[in-house]
């Protein structure tokens, strides 16, 4: 099942459950797989702002002065960078209640190239206090993150890998917005990704153990505010690091996590985009040119490890 | 009926013969009004002359508006701020925080002292309007444009909750100029937000000039009508008898299918001579303690 698929099926419960659970748009409900929500829904607790994503998120912030929450959506540049001030003024800094949900983030926007590619999202965001950053990585996380979405008062971007993603966590799985998850131990390597490359983590993990490497995973889904305890513990314990992001090496999670171990002098490397914006082609091809591959990830691994 | 659901009405400048009546009946209230709009004046030169500087010229143009709605035409409550489906006015050109703050301050939300501590570090009373620490502020404005695409926000929230509530936004000249602003018109008339009453501070000024030198924004009215919108033009904004009926007509436009734009004629500065001759440089200037006491005796005819 698609990303968007649950992600509007979620939306959807939350909507029948609370009047006053609101949605707008910018003219992407088709991309962001809400439009089949708009029968129930258009007109009472949906709306459609058109192609005007700052008026949709200062919009947003009045809903929510007045008692709604409000999740807003739209590609990742336009439901960051493009309204990076009323994410900061009308939504952040006024406390207000609004999801903002950003799709097709880093190269997952593939044939729409680079005008629509967001290397930088994260990094634009992370620096706005207060301002929670989380990426889902499967279907699972989605569907018991988007209650405590909805249920956390304040202001969260949401990071939306919107097709389908391998699931990497099982049914039984219990979020913790605030938490990192560990989906594998391991002993020589800490590897903390978030987002879609989290499954191709965890096949260089299994590749790596084959060459007797012990990899442990853990699944950064919450890149603001980062889970201090889990990183740290892990790195202290491993000595060596590697991030993992569809994003720019600068100001993501990597850096986060750079940031989180600066006094801790452990190696740390990074395999994301190296700071260069994006074009068109599918997914195979632009994980080869901007190095987000399974090959890329082991071998990062073990300059990592080697750095020790 | 004075209004019909077209726009046809506003299409002339407002004519205060033709409502004497309703100025008579309130003639007892607007000298009062009259008396309140130089408290306010008075006031804020009293906090911006103690702190030493602030957006004086922006301040002094809107006395009159703060004074017809918070006492006037709102339906609030200073005991009771957040009380449910109380009319709201949002301040979009949020650095007119201080002529709200004397507003509030006159109409008993806050005692006046407080406004002593404008903008000193701690206050609750900082140079733009902070919903979330100043009593009876509805919301967090100072980003222009983005307050009135807030206030659209809010406008439709009140009518997704039938809660009757009218909504006040004020915007400056200067910030008609963001984009951002078009946005909201666009949208508050697409989705018919008739309970949206907005004004415009027309004092012609910004920072570095002139509006029309800067960025014309003119024809104003045309612009808004363009955009679906009723237009009432007010030839004196700083007339709190113009200003009082022309509330009491946008009011008659709820019910039209569409929101209302008050344009205000005012002047930069309005009250105080020596702040209206420095023209644009009027916008953030310096004001001393006995720059404010003599504008005071100005204001109060002790001049």
């Amino acid at each position: 099942m698609e990303m968007r698929a649950i992600y509007a099926e979620c939306l959807k419960k939350l909507m029948e459950a609370d009047r006053h659970v609101v949605l707008l748009d910018a003219d992407l409900a088709k991309a962001s797989g809400t439009v089949g929500l708009r029968k129930q829904f258009y007109g009472t607790q949906i709306f459609d702002c058109g192609v005007a994503e700052q008026n949709m998120a200062s919009i947003a912030a009045g809903l929510s002065s007045y008692g709604f929450k409000s999740w807003i959506e739209s590609f990742t540049p336009f439901a960051s960078r493009r309204i990076c001030d009323q994410i900061a003024i009308s939504i952040a800094y006024a406390k207000q209640n609004v999801k903002i949900v950003g799709t097709d983030p880093g190269i997952s926007a593939e044939l729409n190239g680079g005008t629509h590619m967001s290397m930088e999202d994260i990094g634009v965001l992370r620096s706005i206090p207060e301002l929670v950053i989380f990426e889902p990585v499967d279907g699972v996380q989605l569907r018991a993150a988007m209650p405590v979405l909805n249920d956390y008062y304040g202001a969260v971007y949401v990071r939306l890998f919107r097709k389908e993603l391998p699931d990497v966590f099982p049914e039984d799985y219990k979020f913790d917005l605030f938490k990192a998850d560990t989906l594998k131990t391991g002993t020589d390597l800490s590897i903390f990704v978030s987002g879609m490359l989290t499954k191709d983590a965890l096949d260089a993990a299994d590749a790596l153990a084959k060459e007797g490497i012990s990899c442990e995973v853990i699944n950064v889904h919450t890149i603001k505010p980062i889970d201090r305890e889990t990183v740290l513990a892990s790195a202290v314990k491993t000595r060596a690091v590697l991030t993992v992001e569809n994003h720019n090496v600068i100001g993501g999670l990597g850096s986060a996590v750079l940031e989180t171990l600066a006094a801790e002098k452990i190696p740390v490397k990074s395999v994301g985009v190296q700071d260069r914006f994006g074009e068109v082609g599918k997914l195979p091809y632009l994980k080869e040119v901007t190095g987000l591959t399974v090959e890329n990830i082991i071998r990062t691994a073990k300059e990592a490890v080697a750095l020790k | 009926m004075l209004f019909p659901l077209t726009t046809s009405i506003y299409e002339d400048k407002i004519q205060l013969v033709n409502n004497s009546n309703q100025i008579k009946e309130n003639t007892e209230l607007d000298k009062n009004l009259r008396e309140i709009a130089k408290d306010i004046r008075c006031d804020v030169l009293t906090c911006i002359g103690h702190l030493g500087v602030g957006h004086i010229g922006g301040c002094l143009s809107v006395a009159e508006l703060l004074t017809v709605l918070y006492f006037e035409a709102m339906n609030t409550d200073p005991k009771d701020p957040k009380k449910p489906g109380r009319d709201r006015f949002i301040c979009s050109k949020g650095h007119a925080g201080p002529a709200v703050y004397a507003t509030l301050a006159n109409r008993g939300y806050f005692d006046k002292k407080e406004l002593l501590t404008l903008n000193q570090g701690g206050t609750n009373l900082p140079s733009h309007c902070d919903m979330n620490r100043t009593v009876g502020i509805d919301m967090t404005t100072g980003s222009l444009g983005q307050g009135f695409s807030c206030a659209v926000g809010v406008a439709l929230g009140s009518k997704l909750e039938g809660d009757g509530a009218t909504i006040y936004t004020l915007i400056g000249d200067g910030e008609t100029q963001e984009g951002q602003i078009w946005e909201a018109a666009m949208f508050a008339a697409s989705k018919k937000l008739d309970n949206l009453i907005a004004f415009t501070d027309y004092n012609k000024l910004q920072i570095d000039g002139t509006v029309e030198e800067v960025n014309g924004i003119a024809p104003l009215d045309e612009k808004w009508r363009a955009f679906g919108w009723n237009v009432i033009d007010v030839e004196d904004g700083n007339d709190i008898d113009e200003v009082s009926v022309a509330v009491k007509h946008a009011k008659l436009g709820i019910g039209s299918g569409r929101p209302t734009m008050v344009i205000l004629n005012t002047k930069k500065g309005c009250g105080v001579k020596w702040i209206e001759e420095l023209g644009a440089g009027n916008h953030n200037t310096n004001v001393t303690a006995e720059q404010a006491e003599a504008a005071i005796r100005e204001l109060r005819g002790e001049a």
